[in-house]
């Protein structure tokens, strides 16, 4: 009797104190224990780096992603992937258990490159690391080489492979050796002097809006250069519905990818997912190798558009200078929507370095700039953007925090509006601040993968996304007496 | 709705064809692989206990399964679904990340004042806490988390890959942070490495149940006769509510859900109720198992799926009370009869003889079977990803004979029966889905209703067969051939 007396009752949380608390975490006394936080990390903007390994993987003619590690780690870079996209992501697993973390993990690569190989019948297979390889160091290198001289796969078979533990960096940091590997492969050491494809290898990074793959596509088309991008997924990831399944619907060829080497030029438009790749280029070819901003807004794209120009000695197709035109019509007449608007925008780098130079571009104020893993030098890089517009002054920039932070500040110190990707809208939801969807992930509305954000095109839907949510917030928002039919 | 599988076998199917289609089927694999997958799939004979399907099993390395972790299985499935605890994904950042939100677990509450189900906490390991290990930052977190949520009734702590390789001790500085912080602090060993399946992260959340929470509070009002728990329904759409709301008209009192909307300090009481009624059998037989060993509370499992299998277990339910109770299930049922039957009466036409392959989790791949005979549809194919084989001796009785069983299949071979079998639906996950409606089959998310739901009870039923319908009968289908 004496110790069931001592069970405490169970006891219900009041609406006195969940008011009490509610209150209090809108506070600044809230945001200073926020901010203030050391080991926490509560509602994220960045995934771990295996994600980005599989998304360029995906971008590869009949290429089958490999996770060497757990299953359960496949599934969910797949599961991540479908609901996105709400496209199939093919990948496989070799299923790693417990054992392998005494023996080690070859006899699983093994077995699964065997079947993975006999079964989907890849082109390619690109394995890539979860934790639990990387925590007992399994050498890759050597279990593949392995698997060539023991005839599981044939000696010429490519298996470009990466190490990509999710306990460093983000997804971002996944995209980069994974495609340097794929690249590294196949188009390893088949430099010819003296030979010009004359193509340009465009690498767009990480980048799940397959309508941004497709822009770039359309612009070099404009341009009438031949081009070779790099991790292509736009047929992957929006692959048409004709009754037939095809794993693998798209990808950048192989072949024109052995060829990398002998290209005219390379492009790359994000700086912090492609530094080995233009490292590797720039070190096996003559050829220029340049890294440019993701061309969101005007400027960027006119940056991307003169790149080509001079490298190609060609000029800007008439067509793209009279969307340009457009585009800066359809801001001038939306330009008093956005004009001195505080913005909020969370994730990744070369993201947000592209959508910061839209915003200053409409007069509108990035004011919480927020990045879930970087460092200071990129904060160093975005606030010498900042520094290029007067309205860039007094925006605020946050590295290596989270969208619980971010909930913090935007309630201390609001915002008109926010755009990254769905994990916002919890704000939205607590604060009545709107948020435009744009990033990874998206997962509760339908189809804005396939509409580009970069070029002039992409611009025009942003700025049309950007504007008419401030103005559905203002026709849901405001008195009667102030709701009109004009806008 | 009386008929039997067995009084109405399926048209074409018979066990020679089907055990012909899983030869075929087998002929894909190398040597070494055909030979693992043989006893994971078999044609259905209820009557002889050779069909036995072998499961939880290692997967094959190498080809697409469907399969998640034991982490899934214990983030994803029972703790996660309690709305008053933080719930910690202790490691790197991505297993949390991927997992976030996307059970569609419901809670009552304020999303980050008294409740915190579809948030995502996480130590986001570094490199550095994989060399010096992450047991001093996890009690930094623990801190952290009560301080900014103060009206947290606990904090779970969900192990990842490195930290069990490592070697860190979760439980030492759980058990330290429970008393500095003077609320559970559940330290869960859920590592995706562990056993063949979500599976093991199931059955390892149920023993820190039992470890760490039963038995640990009391209700507050004095016990009942008609007090039960239900146990194994996560909320999924709203399905929680749609069973509780259904148990108490006929004047039972759900005490408590697990873990669905579920509130720790209730499910800590559980010891306490008469009787406790398992949905999910394979993801918390476990628990009540124990309750009945050490508490002596009887459990008994219920289909809530379909207005037959509904009728049946709310008399087999009210059979373990008093003739009150078992009155008033007659006239819950009698309530509910003719809007069902209008249900069906607008549904069946159009889904009469339609055919169906199931592949999914838990208890789905026997106990929706019901509700899709309440339509007129039959199902060809039924399979698990993480079953046992208590699971399966529950699924032969639910099939006809011939149908086909597997456990753990690969998408290939779901490929290939879907080509055999030519369903009209096919009620899998998300990976599969698109596979499918590629190749224009209609199809369902059946883990997560497809952001759709309830799907449980008389509520849920016509949701459920709104969606079969919608799915099978879009005009969308009639699309997909151009005219050129």
């Amino acid at each position: 009797m004496s110790e069931q007396c001592a069970i405490k009752k169970v006891t219900e949380i009041t609406t006195e104190e969940v008011d009490r608390i509610k209150a209090w975490i809108n506070t600044e006394e809230y945001k200073e224990k926020n901010l203030a936080r050391e080991a926490l990390v509560v509602n994220p903007a960045h995934a771990c780096q295996p994600l980005g390994a599989q998304l360029v993987a995906h971008g590869f003619e009949s290429t089958l992603p490999f996770v060497h590690g757990s299953q359960g780690c496949a599934s969910y870079y797949r599961s991540s992937l479908n609901r996105h996209f709400r496209e199939p992501a093919p990948a496989v697993s070799d299923a790693m258990t417990e054992d392998g973390a005494v023996f080690g993990g070859q006899n699983n690569l093994h077995e699964g490159l065997e079947n993975a190989y006999a079964l989907y019948k890849p082109k390619m297979i690109a394995v890539f690391t979860s934790c639990m390889p990387e925590v007992i160091g399994d050498d890759l290198n050597s279990y593949i080489q392995n698997a060539r001289n023991e005839e599981i796969i044939p000696q010429d078979y490519p298996v470009p492979y990466a190490n990509t533990p999710s306990f460093n960096g983000s997804h971002v940091q996944g995209y980069d050796p994974m495609l340097k590997s794929i690249v590294e492969c196949l188009g390893g050491g088949k430099r010819v002097e003296g030979k010009n494809n004359g193509r340009l290898n465009l690498i767009p990074g990480f980048d799940t809006c397959t309508g941004n793959y497709r822009e770039y596509k359309r612009i070099m088309k404009a341009f009438d250069i031949p081009c070779t991008m790099l991790a292509d997924i736009s047929e992957t990831f929006d692959s048409p519905l004709t009754g037939t399944y095809h794993p693998f619907p798209g990808g950048t060829p192989l072949d024109e990818t052995a060829d990398v080497l002998n290209s005219q030029a390379t492009i790359a438009l994000q700086s912090y997912a492609t530094k080995l790749t233009t490292k590797w280029m720039a070190q096996n070819t003559d050829a220029p190798v340049e890294t440019l901003s993701m061309p969101i807004g005007v400027k960027k794209t006119d940056e991307l558009l003169l790149k080509i120009s001079e490298l190609f000695d060609k000029p800007v197709p008439e067509e793209l200078i009279a969307e340009r035109g457009r585009v800066v019509d359809a801001m001038t007449d939306a330009h008093q929507y956005l004009h001195n608007k505080k913005f909020a925008i969370y994730g990744d780098p070369d993201w947000l370095l592209g959508m910061v130079s839209f915003l200053l571009e409409m007069g509108a104020k990035p004011y919480h700039i927020l990045c879930s893993r970087s460092n200071k030098k990129f904060a160093k890089t975005l606030q010498a953007l900042l520094d290029t517009s007067p309205y860039g002054a007094d925006c605020n920039i946050w590295i290596n925090k989270d969208l619980w932070h971010l909930r913090s500040l935007c309630a201390t110190d609001p915002v008109d509006a926010m755009i990254g990707n769905c994990h916002g809208k919890f704000i939205t939801r607590d604060l009545g601040i709107p948020l435009i969807r744009a990033g990874y992930p998206i997962i509760d509305r339908v189809n804005l993968h396939r509409y580009p954000t970069v070029g002039y095109q992409g611009t025009m839907n942003l700025l049309t996304w950007t504007v008419n949510t401030l103005l559905d917030q203002v026709d849901a928002t405001c008195e009667d007496r102030n709701f009109e039919i004009m806008r | 709705m009386e008929e039997t599988n067995k009084n109405n076998p399926l048209e074409g199917i018979t066990k020679e064809k089907t055990q012909e289609i899983v030869e075929e089927t087998l002929a894909i694999y190398p040597e070494k692989a055909r030979a693992k997958r043989a006893p994971h799939m078999s044609a259905n004979d209820p009557e002889d206990a050779g069909c036995a399907i072998r499961s939880n099993r290692k997967t094959v390395p190498g080809v697409m399964s469907a399969r998640g972790c034991a982490y899934a299985g214990a983030k994803g499935v029972v703790w996660g679904p309690i709305r008053d605890m933080v719930h910690v994904s202790h490691g790197p950042i991505g297993c949390g990340y991927y997992s976030w939100g996307t059970r569609r677990n419901l809670v009552e509450g304020t999303m980050g004042v008294d409740v915190f189900s579809a948030m995502q906490f996480t130590s986001d390991f570094q490199e550095k806490d994989i060399v010096y290990g992450g047991d001093k930052k996890l009690e930094v977190l623990c801190r952290e988390a009560k301080e900014l949520f103060p009206l947290t009734k606990g904090i779970s702590v969900l192990s990842e890959c490195p930290v069990g390789l490592i070697g860190d001790d979760i439980n030492a500085v759980a058990k330290k942070s429970a008393e500095e912080l003077d609320i559970p602090v559940v330290p869960c060993n859920c590592e995706g490495f562990r056993g063949v399946s979500q599976s093991l992260g199931h059955h390892i959340s149920n023993d820190t149940i039992r470890d760490h929470i039963i038995g640990t509070r009391e209700f507050s009002e004095p016990i009942g006769k008609y007090d039960v728990a239900i146990i194994g329904d996560y909320n999924i759409g709203g399905d929680a509510w749609a069973s509780k709301k259904v148990l108490e008209e006929m004047g039972l009192t759900v005490k408590a859900v697990w873990t669905g909307d579920g509130q720790i300090e209730h499910i800590a009481a559980t010891h306490q109720v008469k009787l406790n009624l398992i949905h999910c059998y394979r993801s918390m037989n476990y628990m009540a198992k124990v309750m009945e060993e050490k508490y002596g509370i009887p459990w008994m499992e219920f289909n809530f799926f379909g207005p037959t299998k509904i009728a049946e277990s709310l008399r087999e339910i009210a059979a373990q009370f008093d003739e009150q109770i078992q009155e008033n299930a007659e006239k819950v049922i009698a309530k509910y009869t003719a809007p069902m039957q209008r249900v069906i009466d607008e549904y069946r036409p159009r889904l009469e003889g339609k055919r169906l392959l199931i592949f999914v989790g838990g208890l789905r791949p026997r106990h929706t079977i019901g509700a899709y005979e309440d339509l007129g549809m039959k199902v060809v194919a039924s399979g698990y990803e993480f079953a046992h084989n208590d699971d399966y001796e529950r699924t032969y009785p639910e099939l006809d004979k011939g149908t086909l069983v597997f456990d753990d299949a690969s998408e290939l071979e779901l490929e290939k029966w879907v080509e055999e079998f030519r369903p009209d639906l096919v009620a899998s996950g998300v990976k599969e889905k698109y596979v499918f409606q590629k190749a224009g089959i209609p199809f369902r998310q059946m883990h997560s209703w497809d952001y759709s739901g309830p799907y449980h009870a008389y509520d849920g039923f016509p949701i459920f067969a709104r969606d079969m319908d919608m799915a099978i009968n879009s005009p969308t289908w009639g699309l997909v051939k151009a005219p050129f």
